[in-house]
């Protein structure tokens, strides 16, 4: 199969590849261009484990192909931080200890940034309700319900 | 090297604070690497071809085309994993389990595999291998397999334990049984007897990290594993056994681990990708799909569990009974022994009798499972003796904190205990202000108690002191939940130094001896005492160079937070030296300075927990929900309290989504209706409440800082806890797990009607 | 000399007693001389016997003593997740 030439941006720098018609974006992303960020937990969009913010909207990178980010912008756990400056929702997680083996704390991380871009006060059931899409097999929510509340109130402030 | 492992009282600096765990910083960012993210040049993918039915005569394999096939680079069956476990039963199974070789025993069962350049080239070429099968009966639930007729899954089985050795093959491979006293006797002076038969349903571990390994064979002879697994001294000696390699020459490097829970405790495709690496003479990564984690990996047993438990007017029992019978997928296992062991080892009984039967189904390997075996016998005693209470007419709390067992109580097992947290973990639950919290309409609070044996087992680490002072811990132990922070405070404790100072990483299988995996809660228990004792080899060293630095013998040399200190009238000005200041000075004084240490950590000590949850269940859809959930239990001493608060709410949470939804669902024809997370429902943010906790710390007295193994407790007993709130919310009695809605509102139903 | 009680399925294999009195100081010697005075047990030691002194548990410190007055008991060999 002839491979798809795509021109996107991810965390903000262009970025240009090849890839199969039916090869998915995190595929592309893991095994083309080394961003392993984003994890696989079932590749059916069940587990959340891969998720991504495509041109502002949270999606299960597994279920978006690669050619689809042609002329678009993709948001990956890898762009969180600036340098050496952790994103607050990242700073939090480290404190609350809102993992254990990490797995699913990138596709976390993501949900609960695109949570608190479209709600900076979110309630403790608008957290579990927007985080539903997300499996954490360690925890049992209660520590990542935490560190998303603490970082909502530190973005309100900064 | 004598090390004393007993417990002193001390007061602790470094343990017992919270600070943020080493490999967090990785874990943020998405730099941490599982075992999916790792690459070598010139990798190839590898793909395992699974058997669509339960039962089946494997008669031939043409793997001829797929080996035509552009790309593919080896094909394997079983003919190329030969048989080197020489009379090793267990390793056989496991053989098999990775590759079926006569027959394929389940749905999903491996029967062959490729490597191709990449994954739709091994895609294709697994549509292109022949299998001709012969379909075979099959039998998937326990209690059918168990009957005389029943298809036999291996002929070849005559059940272990009986009286008389059985002239005919069944699917009951051992009957264990575990007592004391006369329970017929028991049974006579009791007042109220309940009798119960309850089942409950097979689990997956559910991490959400599928098996994943990089294998790389050389033709010298060696290889290289990076994997995901909770043991990769363990996965050495599976592989180096299973493909007849010396140990020493397989190098396993565990990658970070996304959850196991006891499902990454044995191999099951690694094997396969070192065979095809050596046949292929390339490196070959093996990734499983959560299709095939479902139905070829992990699960639990299926149960089906008899009770009956006696009970005189004051609320003594006089007698327990309980039959068992497991599951064990279509090998021989010990489930239903240790669910025998752990079902009443909660109280003390003058007369306790358990028997349990290890049956073979038509159903994948069952793995061990977080205090495996013990939900589920927890599940069937704490329910009746939750109705037991309630026809003698006492509170439940009140009626096992009068029957709890306590030092001196033999227990159900055999052994007298020692010291035990039973009780404590149910005085604490009595005064906790949730059981005094209102409830509403259609609510109800109930709660259980668990037990769990802990573990230790071979451990050994390695403490290397730099020359500027920084000390790196080098562990054999996989960090499943934060023991890299609670291993790098015991070794700052110990050393009197900060724990910024402090780095532990998880060693390979070349660099350090061998090391029992992360089973048992054994990880910061065993760990930790080999890291104490690493730290006090290490501080002898410190000690003498001290003592070289100051000219004087070591015998005057103490040390005490972090300091060599002169000891006698005569060295009085010598003031002190920093572990920075001899370390610095080390080139001169001898070399490197370093602490190891090589033991088995033994006396783990047994483990308690009770658990309260309040639930509301819908009458109308028998939809069930936790509205709070609260869990007592003892850490001996929580190193890292965040962590051990952690382990806590994680196995509840498990126990929570075993309750309530979690089940594999078989079709009649023997194959697997619900291999993903969509229809195999774990609990998500929205299901579950904050999850509050208690520890208590009842010092193990055979650690130095009294640690007891935290991990496995609290899966035990949420399965009871929500079973006697959803009785006291509905006022029905559910003996079938999961009590998903259809099952409640059955029994909703039936309750109405009647 | 210690007393030593097997657990229900290993009594069986001694032929049918669940209390044995053994000369042994220590797991070691108690392993050997079972597997002398019957040899039926040599297949469970194999397998794994654990070894509860006083109530606690111990699967592999083969060199810990028995103490005369302690009670010994032993139990599957068990593993965890």
């Amino acid at each position: 199969m002839a491979g798809v030439a795509v021109s996107t941006t991810i965390n903000g720098d262009s970025v240009e590849y090849l890839c199969q018609p039916d090869e998915t974006l995190l595929e592309v992303l893991r095994d083309r261009l080394g961003l392993t960020g984003a994890k696989e937990g079932c590749g059916t969009g069940d587990c959340g484990a891969c998720s991504v913010i495509l041109d502002g909207r949270l999606v299960c990178s597994c279920l978006v192909l690669g050619a689809e980010a042609e002329g678009r912008q993709v948001e990956t756990v890898e762009g969180m931080a600036h340098g050496e400056q952790l994103h607050p929702l990242q700073q939090k997680f480290l404190e609350h200890a809102a993992l254990q083996c990490g797995i699913c704390t990138p596709g976390f991380l993501i949900a609960a940034k695109d949570l608190l871009a479209k709600n900076p006060s979110p309630t403790e059931e608008e957290i579990r309700f927007g985080l539903a899409g997300n499996l954490c097999r360690c925890t049992g929510y209660d520590k990542i319900v935490r560190a998303v509340q603490d970082a909502a109130n530190m973005m309100r402030g900064a | 090297m004598n090390f004393d492992p007993r417990y002193s009282t001390r007061n602790f600096t470094a343990v017992g604070t919270r600070p943020i765990r080493p490999d967090g910083i990785d874990k943020v960012t998405g730099r941490a690497r599982y075992g999916a993210d790792f690459n070598m040049a010139g990798q190839l993918v590898g793909r395992i071809l699974r058997s669509p039915h339960a039962h089946a005569k494997i008669k031939k394999i043409d793997t001829s085309k797929a080996e035509k096939l552009p790309g593919v680079k080896a094909v394997i069956t079983a003919a190329d994993l030969p048989d080197h476990t020489n009379g090793d039963a267990a390793m056989y199974d496991i053989l098999d389990n990775c590759m079926a070789r006569k027959k394929a025993l389940y749905d999903g069962h491996a029967v062959a595999a490729v490597a191709a350049i990449d994954a739709r080239t091994a895609r294709q070429a697994l549509k292109l291998i022949e299998v001709d099968y012969e379909v075979l009966a099959h039998v998937t639930d326990v209690d059918e397999a168990m009957k005389h007729g029943a298809p036999l899954i291996n002929d070849a089985v005559f059940t272990e334990g009986l009286e008389e050795k059985p002239v005919k093959p069944s699917n009951v491979t051992k009957r264990s049984q575990f007592g004391h006293g006369d329970v017929h006797a028991g049974f006579g002076h009791a007042d109220f007897v309940v009798e119960r038969s309850f089942r409950t349903e097979q689990t997956h571990q559910g991490y959400i990290e599928p098996h994943a390994c990089v294998a790389s064979a050389n033709a010298d002879g060696t290889a290289d594993l990076w994997v995901c697994t909770q043991g990769h001294f363990v996965y050495r000696q599976h592989c180096a056994q299973l493909l007849g390699m010396d140990a020493s020459k397989l190098r396993v490097t565990s990658s970070e681990i996304g959850g196991g829970f006891g499902g990454k405790t044995h191999v099951w495709a690694e094997p396969v990708a070192l065979a095809l690496s050596r046949k292929a003479g390339r490196p070959v990564k093996l990734v499983m799909t959560r299709d095939e984690v479902f139905r070829a990996s992990g699960p639990t047993s299926a149960t089906s569990i008899d009770v009956r438990i006696g009970a005189r007017k004051d609320g003594t029992i006089t007698a327990a009974e309980a039959t068992l019978r497991y599951s064990c997928g279509p090998y021989a296992g010990s489930w239903a022994e240790v669910g025998a062991m752990t079902s009443f080892a909660c109280y003390r009984l003058e007369n306790v009798k358990t028997v349990g039967y290890e049956v073979l189904v038509n159903r994948p390997k069952t793995a061990a499972y977080r205090a495996p075996s013990a939900p589920m016998a927890a599940f069937a005693v704490e329910s009746a003796i939750d109705e037991l209470a309630k026809m003698v007419g006492m509170d439940p709390v009140d009626f096992r904190i009068k029957n709890a067992a306590q030092e001196g109580t033999r227990s159900s097992y055999g052994p007298v205990y020692g010291p035990i947290g039973i009780g404590p973990t149910l005085e604490a639950v009595k005064n906790h202000p949730h059981m005094k919290a209102p409830l509403g309409k259609n609510q109800g609070r109930g709660m259980a108690c668990g037990f769990w044996f802990n573990f230790g087992g071979q451990t050994c680490t390695d403490l290397n002191i730099g020359m500027d002072g920084s000390v790196s811990l080098a562990v054999g132990t996989i960090d499943v939940g934060g023991s890299r922070a609670s291993l790098s405070l015991i070794a700052a404790e110990e050393l009197g130094i900060a724990y910024e100072h402090v780095k532990a990483v998880v060693a390979d299988t070349s660099s350090l001896g061998y090391n029992d995996m992360t089973d048992g809660s054994r990880g910061t228990f065993s760990t930790s005492m080999a890291t104490i004792s690493a730290a006090r080899n290490a501080i002898r060293t410190l000690r003498e160079r001290a003592a070289q630095m100051w000219d004087i013998s070591v015998d005057d040399v103490a040390w005490e937070h972090g300091h060599a200190v002169a000891r006698g009238e005569k060295h009085g000005n010598l003031g002190k030296l920093s572990l920075k200041e001899i370390a610095a000075a080390s080139g001169t004084t001898g070399g490197p300075i370093a602490g190891h240490s090589e033991l088995v950590a033994d006396g783990a000590g047994v483990s308690f927990a009770t658990h309260i949850c309040d639930i509301e269940v819908d009458p109308e859809t028998g939809a069930t929900r936790v509205l709070r959930y609260t869990v007592v239990q003892d850490a001996g001493k929580a190193v890292h309290p965040t962590y051990v608060e952690g382990q806590y709410q994680g196995g509840a949470a498990q126990g929570i989504g075993w309750a309530l939804n979690e089940e594999y669902i078989y079709g009649k024809d023997g194959r697997l209706q619900n291999a993903g997370f969509l229809d195999y429902r774990i609990p998500v943010c929205s299901d579950l409440p904050m999850i509050d906790t208690q520890i208590l710390e009842i010092p193990n007295p055979n650690h130095p800082y009294g640690v007891r193994g935290v991990g496995e407790t609290s899966i035990v007993p949420p399965l009871a806890a929500i079973a006697n709130a959803l009785s006291n919310a509905a006022g029905v009695r559910m003996t079938h797990i999961p009590m998903s809605p259809p099952r409640v509102l059955a029994a909703l139903e039936a309750a109405r009607e009647g | 000399m210690v007393e030593v009680t097997l657990w229900g399925s290993l009594g069986r294999a001694a032929g049918g007693t669940n209390k044995l009195d053994i000369e042994a100081k220590d797991i070691r010697e108690l392993f050997r001389k079972l597997a002398e005075q019957h040899p039926g047990l040599q297949p469970w030691i194999d397998r794994g016997i654990a070894v509860s002194i006083d109530g606690t548990i111990y699967r592999d410190t083969w060199s810990k003593q028995l103490p005369q007055d302690a009670e010994i008991f032993l139990l599957p060999r068990l593993a965890g997740g």
